[in-house]
């Protein structure tokens, strides 16, 4: 089960392109209610998106983000068929990838 | 002195009535009182609450809606629920008609147990049937296999029956008292809220009607950030009225539940959603 979700809309010559990624993103500031301990930090660092394996776009991210983040942007271009994949690192070393084609 | 006496009877026994009037009756009556007071409103637009009497906030909820947050729980839940249990069976040996959607059917009276049912009570029997152990109710496990199982359910119109059996009737006028009984320290009622004041402003918020309360669950709430259910909603209301709750999936929040859904009887399931 990928962690995150595209979704792809073209609309007069730009190509709109929406995902949501399930990430819990913890600060390092929180306590477990139960535990009474901190949390340790759990978040995005580096969220970069390609087109047909070209980066278009990276971001780099810091704690402030919330939990299960939703972005979006526009590409300019992009025909049908065109492949988008989204991938993220986090700090603690994990990564996901995820591949889409625009409709 | 007897024509008194036979008058004060007859006049008490009315009275009794009227508190105790059937639960289709009580269903035909909210319903055409909320119909007459928002004459606008189709049927299915009181399953989408406040979104219905306020155009603003059903515009941004609409934008929510193309992407919604709690699709991650339906994902989750989804997985959960083909994962078998250590004996081998799995979720659908209980649930056999899950596809065509099952929560619409939720609460109701379980012969066997002599109890009303929810859908999250449903689940933990089958894992118990199992040999697992429960989930508790507000876990995130249990709370994504009932948001996947009711987004099955989806537009199906809201059927609970109550039989005719008296323990059945008296634990839906168990659930109608708790409803219009005020309590706590600001000493209100569920109804006092959400049918004598339905539709207007408390502060910022418009108050939803009673009809409608129960299809969208469960529901993310932008204020929980996370998908939640209704019995949390409860224990919300509650907290905002000053008043002690009762636990999560206790029989009390359970007739409550049959009570209010049953009077959105025919209306259809639109969860899981998204509020505010």
């Amino acid at each position: 089960m990928s962690s995150i979700k595209i979704r792809t809309k073209r609309q007069s010559g730009n190509t709109q392109i929406r995902t949501l990624i399930a990430h819990p993103m913890e600060t390092g500031l929180n306590t477990d209610n139960e535990t009474k301990k901190t949390i340790a930090a759990h978040f995005i660092q580096q969220l970069t998106v390609l087109h047909n394996d070209e980066i278009i776009l990276t971001t780099d991210m810091a704690s402030g983000i919330s939990k299960n983040p939703y972005f979006s942007f526009e590409m300019k271009g992009g025909e049908s068929g065109d492949k988008i994949t989204i991938q993220w690192t986090d700090n603690q070393g994990n990564s996901d990838s995820q591949d889409t084609l625009i409709k | 002195m007897k024509l008194l006496r036979y008058g004060l009877f007859l006049i008490s026994s009315l009275w009794a009535m009227s508190i105790t009037s059937a639960p289709l009756d009580d269903q035909k009556n909210l319903q055409d009182h909320f119909f007459n007071q928002f004459p606008t409103l189709s049927r299915q637009d009181f399953a989408n609450g406040v979104y219905a009497l306020d155009a603003d906030a059903k515009q941004s909820w609409l934008a929510i809606e193309q992407f919604p947050p709690y699709e991650i729980a339906i994902d989750r839940g989804q997985h959960l629920f083909t994962q078998p249990f250590d004996n081998g069976h799995h979720y659908n040996d209980c649930f056999p008609n899950y596809q065509e959607g099952i929560s619409q059917h939720f609460p109701y009276w379980d012969f066997k147990t002599q109890t009303v049912t929810t859908l999250s009570q449903a689940i933990n029997r089958c894992r118990q049937q199992n040999h697992e152990q429960p989930l508790a109710p507000s876990s995130q496990p249990l709370i994504d296999l009932v948001a996947y199982l009711t987004f099955l359910s989806r537009d199906k119109p809201i059927t609970i029956t109550i039989p005719s059996d008296p323990r059945a009737q008296q634990a839906y006028q168990q659930g109608k008292k708790y409803y219009h009984q005020r309590r706590g320290q600001l000493n209100f009622s569920c109804a006092s809220c959400h049918i004598q004041n339905a539709g207007k402003r408390l502060r910022t918020e418009i108050l939803s009607p009673l009809l409608g309360q129960t299809s969208n669950w469960p529901t993310y709430r932008l204020k929980w950030g996370r998908v939640g259910t209704l019995h949390q909603r409860f224990i919300g209301c509650h907290k905002q009225i000053r008043a002690q709750s009762p636990a999560l999936q206790s029989e009390i929040f359970r007739h409550l539940e049959y009570y209010m859904s049953s009077i959105s009887n025919g209306l259809p399931v639109n969860g899981p959603s998204v509020r505010k």
